[in-house]
Order: C-alpha cells, then structure tokens, then sequence
C-alpha cells in the first residue's frame, strides 16, 4: 500500500484523486493529453436511462473564482453509454471506473443502476440526487431524506457495486440527507454537487443562462464543501468522496482532514487540462510539508 | 491541442473596440485556419476562445473584440507579458472541399479567422472572393490585408459610409463561386443561408467552458444529434446545421 493510496468501499485506489462527472465526458479529450491510468479513478459523465439532449444554450457563465453550469444531463443513454463508451474507456483507462447514474423516477434509477452495475470495469455506482440543472428529478430526489432513502433503496435493491449516493449542498441540513442514504443502505457519500445560482446580464436584462438558474463550481464554493463534508463525517460513519472546487494539493488535504476518504476534482479540469496530474504529482511534497506520513491517516484528522 | 506560454509581442488597436495580438514563442503542432486558441487570464476563471487570424512558425497573430471584462482586461496587458494559451482548439475550415472559386464571406469580429484560411486558400492557387461585412467605416479592419493576399474584395457596410451599402447578402450579385466560407453573427449566417445556394462551411460561436470538448457546454442541436461547438466544430458543414432555429 502507497503513501497516497486509499481504501473506498473496499476497492483499493493508488491516490485519491477522481476526475468528477460532468467535466471529464468519456475520458477521451484527457487520454490524448496524459496517461489515465495516474488517476485514481474516474467519474464518466451522467448516464440516464434514455438518451438527453441537455438544455439549450448558453449554457455557462462565469463568476469570481468559479463558474456556472447549466449542461442537463446531455448523455447517450445507459444503451449507448454501454455499447460505445465502456468498451472506449476499456482502451485507456485500466482501473475500476465510477459510473455517475441520474434519474426521473425510482425505476429510472433502479433500471439505469442495474444495467452499469453488471459491467465488469465498474467499480463503483455514484448515483446523482443532486443535479440542479433538470426540471423534475434530479436534485428535488436528494432534498428531502425521505426522498433520498427511497432512491438508495431502489438502487441497493438491484446493484451488487457499491454505491455512492451524490448529495446536492441546496438543503439545510445535509447531515439529515446523508443520515437517510446511510440508513437506507448507502455505502459512501459523494459531495457537494453544484450550489443553485444565477447570473443576470444588465445588457439584456435576462439571466445568462439559457435554463436561467445553474450550479456553480471552482473554487468558490471550496469552503462549503469543507464545512459540508465536515459535518457529514460526523453523522455518518460510511466512506465519503469529497467534492467542491478542488484545484491543488492543499484543497485536496483540506476535505481529506474534514473527512473525505477520495476527492473528486471538477471544474478546474476545465481550466486546466492537466489539473489532476499536477496534483498527484504535488501531493508527496505537500505530504512532507504537513508531516503526513500516509494519505488514508489523515481521514477526519480535523475532528 | 497543446498548452502554451507564449509572451504577447503586440497588442494594439485597429479600432476603438477591435485589437490585434500578436503571442510570440514556441510551439509543436500544426494549425488550422478556421481552429481556435484559449487564453488564461490573470483572476478569471474561465479561459477566452478567440479565433486564429494569422500565424508562422513562433507567432500567433489573434484578432478581438472588447466585449466584457475579460477582452477589457486583455487589451490593457501591454507586450512583454505571457500568457497560458491552449492552442489547436476545434476542426477548422477544411480547404478540400472548396473546389477552385470559394467565397469567404465575414461580418465583423468574424472576419479574422477567414484571413488565415484566405491566405491557405490562396497558396492552394484558388481563386478567392472576400465580401466583409461592417456596421459603419469607423469599424472597418483589415480590408488592406486581404486585398494584399490578392483575394478579390467586396466591401459592405450597413449605414453606407464605406463601400456597398447595406449587408453581406447584398454583395452577392454576380459573384461565381464553387464553396462558401463564412463567420460572422448568426443573423448573418442565417441571412446568407436564405440568400445562396452554394455548399458551404460556417463557424459557429458559443460560450464554452472547457473549449476542448469535455464538458459538453458548448453543445448545440444539428441534423446529426447534439455536437460540440468547441470540439466537432467550430466548423459545420451547411446541411449539418438546423437552420430554423
């Protein structure tokens, strides 16, 4: 075992760092640039049951230190998603992969869950309850914890993977909504998805996305993804991936300390392409600055 | 794709609200008329996609518009400073297709990209046709430029104070063309879609997010299911594009 590796439900990962969904597609753009394979993991872009087309456009804005998004789940399908883009990602990325699901109903979830989870390179279900960006659905699932149970409910009953339950920031006790996933069988938290936000441009008088409200990412919201995964780890005791403007080393030691046992990295993937190479690369020397002598010893160390 | 630190050699006005850059330095890849490059700029997050005008061995010659704060900023970074630059962004026009007589067609900030593939065009010995397009003469760049690449030039502008007065479309008349080229706003290219015939190219613009394909942004509808503006574009083929919309 590595000094940067970690354990996440029981698979083993060589670093914890995990290019988050929605900002890494199939992997393609990233493999002509750096070997995948340096990655811990990573999380494919979020699968439905039936092909999207996503919303019109435009669909990003940009803020101080982060951006807004306001994709909806532009995807092939679970059937194309199967039939095209895992035997791709087969060709350059050799570890487990997580698989992102999204939904409209509990079957959805159930039907789409079922079918990734009986395929072999897929290590892991994060199952999304927390997309902003979609008009039924989607984040209305992970806002309530009644909700969110029936969800990992549905999901635990056909998967043999374990499965991440996606928490969305937007509520005001998300320690109450982690509790719920945990107790209806979840086997790992990942959050934060994005955090509801709008931008109005004063030329036209209108917001500037086209969906008119999207999620904001990037290193804005970074301290509400500490404070959100910090109280998170104390209500629950499964693993949690932490998730929330990462762009460096220290972000990534920082949500570690709050409690999170792998780090997904978004939006600045989009900014720079070899964001996550970097900070593997930068994580050791960060290590010996802080005296860490194991990453997998410093999970929940700030509580 | 490749990921560069080039120094700004230039940076000066052509007009009030159009600049010229000029980024200096080394780089491995071949480039495309037509593709685009992203610049970081310092405390933005987001990157800028702007069009690939010019360009040689060591220097990337771009041409843009101030339309907000990010362009603001850039046309106040004076030379001598660098810049992080993502290059070879999106497909570019391709020049195979063109047949012998192609007509560039540019209205305003579209127009530097058509310089590049103008001078490729040329150097293929083709016979080309330029008609650009602008609001009024006091926004009127690089007409000299393309006349000396030797591309036969009309020139419109919408209130009449230089050249042909009125837009794009109405300097069709009597121009013989094999292909049509165009970039511009996309009234202009929906207008040039009712007003002509010929196959054609044309680039798109879309606020982007990643700009090399990744985070699905930039998507739009076409004939052939949703495509990337940034990466199965910038460039599409007329009869890919839903035009009624």
């Amino acid at each position: 075992m590595g000094k940067l590796s970690v354990n996440l439900c029981g698979i083993e990962l060589d670093n914890p760092i995990i290019p988050a969904s929605g900002v890494f597609g199939y992997g393609r753009e990233f493999a002509a640039l750096y070997d995948l394979d340096i990655l811990g993991s990573f999380s494919f872009k979020g699968t439905t049951l039936h092909p999207r087309e996503g919303n019109p456009t435009p669909r990003i804005a940009e803020c101080p230190a982060g951006m807004l998004n306001a994709v909806g789940l532009q995807n092939p399908g679970v059937a194309a998603v199967i039939a095209r883009e895992l035997p791709e990602i087969a060709k350059i990325f050799h570890k487990p992969v997580m698989a992102n699901v999204s939904g409209f109903s509990l079957e959805e979830y159930a039907e789409t869950c079922a079918a990734l989870d009986a395929q072999d390179q897929v290590g892991w279900l994060e199952v999304n309850i927390s997309c902003p960006n979609v008009h039924q659905g989607g984040m209305s699932f992970g806002t309530e914890p009644e909700s969110a149970a029936a969800v990992v409910k549905a999901v635990k009953a056909v998967a043999k993977k374990p499965v991440l339950v996606k928490l969305t920031p937007n509520v005001t006790d998300i320690a109450a909504v982690a509790k719920a996933a945990e107790d209806a069988g979840a086997d790992g938290l990942s959050l934060i998805n994005t955090v509801l936000a709008m931008r109005i441009d004063p030329r036209t008088r209108r917001p500037v996305l086209a969906n008119g409200t999207g999620g904001l990412s990037g290193p804005a919201v970074l301290p509400i993804a500490v404070r959100m995964v910090y109280q998170v780890y104390e209500a629950v005791s499964i693993p949690i991936v932490g998730m929330g403007g990462v762009s460096c080393a220290r972000d990534v030691i920082e949500l570690m300390l709050a409690g999170a046992t792998a780090v997904e990295v978004g939006a600045a993937n989009l900014t720079d392409p070899f964001v996550c190479p970097k900070i593997i690369k930068e994580l050791p020397k960060i290590m010996e600055e802080y005296r860490i002598e194991s990453l997998a010893e410093i999970i929940g160390g700030a509580h | 794709m490749e990921q560069l630190r080039l120094v700004i050699a230039e940076n000066s006005a052509l007009t009030p609200w159009v600049y010229r850059l000029v980024l200096e330095g080394e780089r491995k890849e071949t480039l495309r008329p037509g593709q685009f490059v992203e610049l970081a700029l310092p405390g933005r997050f987001l990157r800028r996609p702007i069009s690939l005008c010019d360009w040689d061995a060591n220097h990337l010659t771009l041409i843009y518009k101030v339309v907000g704060q990010g362009t603001d900023q850039l046309s106040r970074m004076r030379p001598g400073h660098s810049l992080d630059v993502l290059a070879g962004l999106g497909n570019g026009y391709d020049t195979a297709c063109t047949g012998a007589h192609p007509l560039l067609v540019g209205g305003g900030v579209g127009i530097p990209p058509l310089y590049g593939l103008c001078k490729q065009l040329i150097s293929e010995n083709k016979e080309v046709t330029v008609i650009l397009g602008f609001n009024t003469k006091d926004e009127i760049f690089y007409v000299n430029e393309f006349e000396a690449l030797g591309a036969r030039l009309r020139l419109t502008t919408a209130d009449g104070s230089a050249g042909q007065k009125g837009f794009v479309t109405d300097a069709l008349a009597g121009i013989e063309a094999s292909h049509l080229c165009a970039c511009g706003p996309m009234p202009m290219l929906r207008a040039l879609n009712r007003a002509t015939d010929l196959p054609g190219q044309f680039s798109l613009e879309e606020r982007m997010g990643c700009g090399f394909g990744a985070c699905m942004g930039c998507s739009i509808p076409t004939r052939e299911g949703q495509k990337r503006v940034c990466k199965d574009g910038p460039v599409f083929r007329r009869e890919v594009l839903l035009w009624e919309n």
